[in-house]
């Protein structure tokens, strides 16, 4: 159990999910746990939390820590060591292969869940003493799109505006966004303004999401296509005469050329409407709505950034909003909406192969002022490899040393298979993780470092608004846990550069990062913090949110709400530049895999659920990996709702369940990212994602990659819900969800009674409840049931499963399972489901208040005509409100017409 | 002037017959019961409570006296019929007395097999049949003195039970290798001898039964293998043999029992039959069930009304207290498939047979409140493949 730091009070933090960047207040339990809230003085949030965010302190448990240093010699097993053995064993890996195969030979792999600090540490040591560039991070499959975006149109990677523009906005444009399930705190800010404004939401998404449903305006484009649109949008502005003469004369280059390649590419709205595979009559209402809103914000995420054009995409973006100078102005801009908590703050510090420290690159300059700034012996001097690549070069054998913190790539990157095998060959692999038994840990680690989580860490982060805010500690570290910088700079020292790692607190490296970033700066580079290079411990300690530039005046450090309202891009002429996007290509499908695999995320789970997956509400939303699929598209494949198909790629394939959804544009289908082969035997969705990226950022595609759907059905389906983590039968797909009091695992396969049978009696065996084993067999009809109670008559386990058509909902068992008895009467019944029953179940719809489906249809039922009136009677809805638009849907649904 | 409709025998047929003919055909007959035993009509299967003393044997009677009078019957009871004068229409009684009868009903029941043992006509070896067995055994049975009951099927186990209940140190010894083999399969079967054993009934399976041992009364029961099994009491309780011994005297045609159509005639149109001494498509039964379905059709035929009776799906509902045995139709497996429920603590077992799409055997130990749910689907031949995932749990929950 983590032992609560002596402060009984409430600890104001931020949320370690989404880049909204939260506020959150955390009152430890005394138990290990926290009573979590949203803080009402976070400029982020204003109070609200999300799904994820309000069960944080269902996911701080120790159940899944690494809670020591582990390191093998040779081919052995991982064994507990003593941190001096660990880091001493990094060290001599690193300094072997530096001194055998030279700094080229030597990578780092990041990740957005760093804090600031600890990013900083670890791009100094690589890129300043080392001596490589080969530091990249999961942000690269994030948001490296937006960062090459915004370098090419503004000269620095600047987010323009703030959270504020959301509110203020009379236009808001979501372009590859799924803002309701993906940034909700961002949603129902917008939602507010249109409540209170009349604003309009503009949704441009090739699947009819969540946040679809809440739009006034739906483009369901063409995959690929947004390039196309936003140039049909630029040519009908100057059409219109829309543009902002004065700002493009004024501020920015290259206008005239680009409107001519918008005219070839997209000159009318016709012409834009076939592009994009549009309704003529949609496009021109968006041009109209674009064209006469001068408060118009544009957000834009992964579907923009995850792509082949995801660059080209950004710029079309940014060229209107530079052509109507609508832009660092209150109400207006656009926005990316950063899906990582500090992939801003990762970028800050540099920490990306095509940068190299506080938003400067590699030119002979700034190379020279970095090595300077840091004395650094080896300062790497050109770019190194990007994520996909990076991992490329380490199947080739040219990397042989890496340290990967706080980021499962075995899970995460295009063809994951190959990742993971790739990991197998290196000479040193380190890594640094909150949680045993990733696929990551799986491939093999020499040195496996005990990483401190949240709740323990203490450092910075920044959102997406540019807004940098403190991460505190409100739990002593989990066993021997301690901070990444600290495990960076112990490996530093022991390669001999002590003196530039001698931090002892995370404040030391907060003001040296800032004094970086404002060393020989004077005004040239947009990320400034000059007014917190000589932030006090105390100071430090109390930092209260603000965005940068953060520079020092009389009255203190300044923050920056908004950027280029006048201009004054960071590009040579202090021009902002138009760029033209390359025509949009065709969809990269063949005969052979004819549909496009969108993935991403949803609304309950956050990346490969190591800590997410650790709360029963979040886990019952969507308990298992599962592919959509447009009606028709399964009607050609021969797939109906419920089968499980077979999903190929030309880099692998796995197999998930079909669910149909008409709001799927035809030719693509949608995957989940977050099961692994930790929780799932079949959910490696990244293995099947090709490594195709965008030519600039690097950032990989996806959102598109050619796959084939066919039948794969299984004769039988079933669960098993336990209360410990138990094996499920061999043979069947399995993928294993957190309940209340234990776990689910949702199982398919083939029919197998017998050795269903064999299983149950020696898990029954195993744990000595072979007294109160209870079992239905019926072999020639494939049902079958078990389930064993403990000594103190709980629910130890239930094991069911049936044939795939007949297989119950497990509702009636998870919640006996919740139980800490059930009563010998009730025991006899639990073989049935028929046990503990009255409650209405179902999936869960709102995870803040754990309401199931059946209860809201209940209530819909019971006259609830309205979301307000469900949440009046049910609660549902009324804190994150991400499942007011599956709400209204059920509203609507049970009131249309029969 | 009503018919003269005579009833032989007052057993459990008899009382469910007269029953169910004051509903339908009130008057138009003159009946009268014609019985052996000196008592009215009483529940034998409930013998076992009153030899475990959990019910004195008043509290048997399926009737009052005052119900039989005021339906009209006439009962004579303690006195057998000795004969059927067919051509004279009349039934002549053991003490000489004549009745005519218009018609006539034979429920004459069954004998209780007597093994022919060496020494089983000593004093101390009884049966289990009526009231008058019961009251010598308990008679003989005081706390502290050995029983030992032959047979392990349903009369034998409530004859066991029923002792050890009275503090008698029971031993039951059974031929087969399982109690109850034929409407048990081996695991109900073990269930249930455990049962009985913490009852304290010892049981000895696969024991034959050679000798009762004992020159003026019998002291034990010898078995096969030489063993002797000391008792003073030994209860022949290993069936029953339908008691057709008034009609093939008669002349109406037998074979084990009392040959009977669908309509319950015998071979003479004015003599019917039901109960444990008919015999109806090469089938008697021993069991209570067949012949209250017997009784409605005779009664119906007997008004007058279109009735048939098609044969019984047969069903065993072991009458032991706190023991819940469940058995119907075909549990031989043969072609089968079968539906197993298995939950050890609650010492509850049920197994389905299926084949055809159909039930067509129950097995249910330990809760046998659906018992007559799944005879329901054996009997009607229900197609259950919509049913079949909770079939085991019984009698679908109304529409919830």
């Amino acid at each position: 159990m983590n032992a609560p730091l002596p402060s009984p009070q409430a600890t104001a933090t931020t949320c370690p999910y989404c880049g909204v960047g939260c506020g959150v207040k955390a009152t430890p339990d005394g138990l290990g746990g926290a009573r979590i809230e949203g803080d009402a003085a976070h400029p982020a949030n204003l109070g609200r939390l999300c799904s994820k965010g309000a069960a944080l302190g269902e996911t701080i448990g120790l159940d899944t820590r690494l809670l020591h240093p582990m390191a093998r010699t040779g081919d052995g097993p991982l064994k507990r060591v003593t941190w001096e053995a660990a880091l001493d064993r990094a060290a001599e890996g690193f300094r072997d292969t530096l001194e055998r195969h030279g700094p080229e030979a030597v990578a780092f792999y990041l990740s957005g869940q760093l804090l600031t600090e600890d990013y900083y540490v670890a791009n100094k040591l690589a890129k300043g003493f080392l001596g490589t560039a080969h530091v990249d991070t999961n942000s690269r499959l994030c948001m490296a799109s937006s960062v090459a975006g915004h370098k090419r149109a503004f000269g620095s990677d600047t987010v323009p505006g703030s959270y504020e523009d959301l509110d203020r906005a009379d236009l808001i444009v979501l372009t590859g966004s799924n803002t309701a399930w993906c940034h909700p705190v961002l949603f129902r800010r917008m939602a507010a303004a249109k409540a209170a404004r009349g604003t309009k939401i503009v949704v441009i998404d090739p699947r009819r999401t969540a946040t679809a449903d809440e739009a006034d305006l739906f483009l369901p484009l063409a995959h690929g296509t947004d390039a196309a649109l936003f140039s049909g949008l630029l040519v009908h502005l100057a059409d219109a005469g829309a543009l902002d003469a004065g700002f493009i004369d004024a501020a920015t280059e290259g206008f005239a050329e680009v409107l001519a390649a918008a005219r070839l590419e997209a000159p009318t709205i016709a012409a834009t409407a076939r592009r994009t595979g549009l309704e003529e009559a949609d496009v021109a209402r968006f041009f109209d709505l674009f064209r006469a809103t001068e408060r118009t914000v544009t957000c834009y995420s992964q579907g923009v950034n995850q792509s082949a054009r995801g660059t080209d995409k950004v710029n079309a973006i940014l060229n209107c909003h530079l052509a109507t100078g609508r832009i660092g102005r209150e109400g207006m801009g656009p926005f990316s909406l950063t899906g990582q908590p500090n992939a801003m703050g990762g970028r800050e510090v540099g920490g990306l192969a095509n940068q190299l420290a506080a938003h400067m690159g590699f030119s002979p300059q700034e190379v020279d002022r970095v090595r300077r700034f840091w004395g650094a012996p080896n300062i790497a001097a050109a770019e190194g490899h990007k994520a996909v690549d990076l991992f490329a070069a380490i199947e080739r054998g040219e990397i042989k040393a890496l340290w990967v913190m706080g980021t499962n790539p075995a899970v995460s990157l295009p063809r994951a298979d190959a990742a993971r095998a790739a990991l197998a060959k290196l000479d040193l692999f380190v890594l640094s993780e909150n949680v045993v038994g990733t696929d990551t840990a799986g491939g093999a680690p020499h040195v496996l470092l005990p990483a401190a989580a949240w709740g323990e860490k203490d450092g910075t982060v920044t959102n997406s608004e540019r807004r940098i805010s403190r991460q505190r500690p409100f739990l002593a570290p989990a066993g021997e846990a301690k901070p990444d910088w600290w495990a960076l700079a112990q490996v530093a020292r022991r390669l001999g550069h002590g003196d530039a790692f001698a931090y002892e607190t995370p404040a030391e490296i907060f003001r040296e990062h800032a004094a970086l970033s404002a060393f020989e700066n004077g005004g040239t580079r947009d990320f400034d913090l000059s007014g917190l290079a000589g932030l006090s411990d105390a100071a430090y300690e109390t930092l209260a949110p603000v965005q940068w530039p953060v520079r020092a005046t009389p009255e203190g450090p300044q923050g920056t709400a908004r950027l280029f309202a006048k201009g004054g891009f960071f590009t040579p002429a202090r021009r902002a530049r138009f760029v033209a996007p390359a025509p949009v290509a065709a969809a990269p499908t063949t005969p052979d895999f004819p549909l496009l695999l969108n993935t991403g995320r949803i609304r309950d789970q956050w990346h490969t659920m190591t800590r997410t997956g650790l709360s029963p509400r979040l886990g019952s939303h969507i308990p298992a990996p599962l592919v959509t699929v447009h009606p028709d598209d399964a009607a050609t494949a021969g797939l109906a709702d419920g089968m499980t198909a077979r999903i190929a790629s030309a880099h692998g394939d796995t197999v998930l369940e079909v669910r149909l959804d008409a709001g799927q544009r035809r030719g693509t289908v949608f995957a989940p990212i977050h099961w692994s082969g930790a929780n799932s035997s079949h959910g490696r969705v990244g293995a099947l994602v090709h490594p195709a990226t965008d030519p600039l950022s690097g950032q990989p595609d996806s959102k598109a990659t050619p796959v084939r759907l066919a039948p794969a059905p299984v004769a039988a389906r079933g669960f098993l819900v336990a209360r410990t983590r138990l094996a499920p039968p061999p043979g069947l797909l399995w993928a294993r969800a957190r309940l209340e009091g234990g776990h689910g695992w949702t199982l398919a396969g083939p029919s197998d009674p017998d050795a269903w049978a064999g299983h149950a009696r020696t898990l029954a065996q195993e744990m000595g409840s072979a007294d109160s084993f209870v079992e239905l067999s019926d072999p020639a009809g494939g049902h079958y049931r078990a389930a064993a109670f403990t000594s103190s008559g709980a629910l130890a386990f239930a094991l069911v499963l049936a044939p795939a058509a007949d297989a119950p909902a497990w509702d009636a068992w998870t919640r006996l399972l919740a139980l800490d008895a059930v009563a010998l009467e009730e025991r006899r019944a639990v073989l049935s489901g028929r046990a503990g029953d009255g409650a209405a179940g179902g999936p869960l719809v709102c995870a803040c208040f754990g309401v199931p489906r059946g209860a809201i249809s209940a209530a819909i039922a019971g006259g609830a005509r309205d979301t307000a009136a469900i949440g009046a009677c049910l609660k549902a809805g009324t804190n994150c409100g991400s499942c007011l638009p599956e709400l209204r849907r059920m509203v609507d649904e049970a009131l249309a017409p029969a | 002037m009503s018919e003269p409709l005579v009833i032989v025998g007052n057993g459990m047929a008899a009382a469910k017959l007269c029953e169910e003919l004051s509903a339908r055909a009130l008057g138009r007959y003159a009946v009268a019961v014609i019985g052996a035993e000196p008592s009215l009509a009483y529940n034998r299967v409930l013998l076992s409570d009153v030899l475990a003393g959990k019910l004195p044997a008043a509290d048997l009677q399926m009737k009052p006296a005052a119900w039989w009078a005021k339906q009209g019957v006439t009962l004579v009871y303690g006195t057998p019929v000795a004969a059927i004068d067919r051509a004279a229409h009349a039934v002549v009684l053991a003490d000489g007395r004549r009745m005519a009868y218009g018609k006539l009903v034979l429920a004459t029941g069954s004998h209780p097999i007597r093994l022919p043992l060496p020494g089983a006509d000593l004093p101390g070896v009884t049966t289990f049949r009526d009231l008058a067995d019961v009251s010598a055994l308990l008679a003989a049975a005081r706390p502290g003195s050995r029983a030992v009951v032959i047979g392990g099927g349903l009369l034998g186990l409530e004859a066991a039970t029923g002792l050890a209940g009275a503090g008698v140190e029971t031993t039951l010894v059974h031929l087969m290798d399982r109690l109850m083999e034929r409407q048990l399969d081996m695991p109900a079967a073990g269930l249930l001898r455990q049962a009985v054993e913490a009852r304290g009934v010892t049981v000895r399976l696969e024991a034959h039964s050679a000798a009762i041992e004992g020159t003026t009364r019998a002291t034990g029961l010898r078995l096969k293998d030489g063993e002797v099994l000391p008792a003073d009491l030994v209860v022949m309780a290993c069936g029953v043999k339908p008691n057709a011994d008034l009609a093939r005297a008669a002349g109406l045609a037998c074979n084990r029992g009392v040959i009977i159509d669908d309509a319950l005639a015998t071979d003479d149109p004015d003599i019917f039959a039901l109960g444990e001494c008919a015999e109806h498509r090469g089938a008697t039964y021993g069991l209570v069930a067949p012949a209250y379905e017997q009784a409605r059709v005779l009664a119906r035929r007997l008004a007058g009304a279109d009735a048939a009776y098609p044969g019984s799906t047969i069903s065993t509902n072991l009458k032991v207290s706190g023991v819940h045995v469940f058995s119907a139709g075909d549990i031989s497996g043969a072609g089968a498939q079968d539906i197993l429920l298995n939950d050890r603590a609650h010492g509850l077992y049920r197994r389905l047979f299926i084949r055809d799409g159909a039930l067509v055997g129950a097995v249910l130990f330990g809760d046998t409140a659906d018992g007559l749910y799944y005879l329901d689907l054996i009997t009607n031949r229900t197609p259950i493949a919509a049913l079949r995932t909770e079939l085991a749990f019984g009698r679908p929950a109304l529409a919830a």
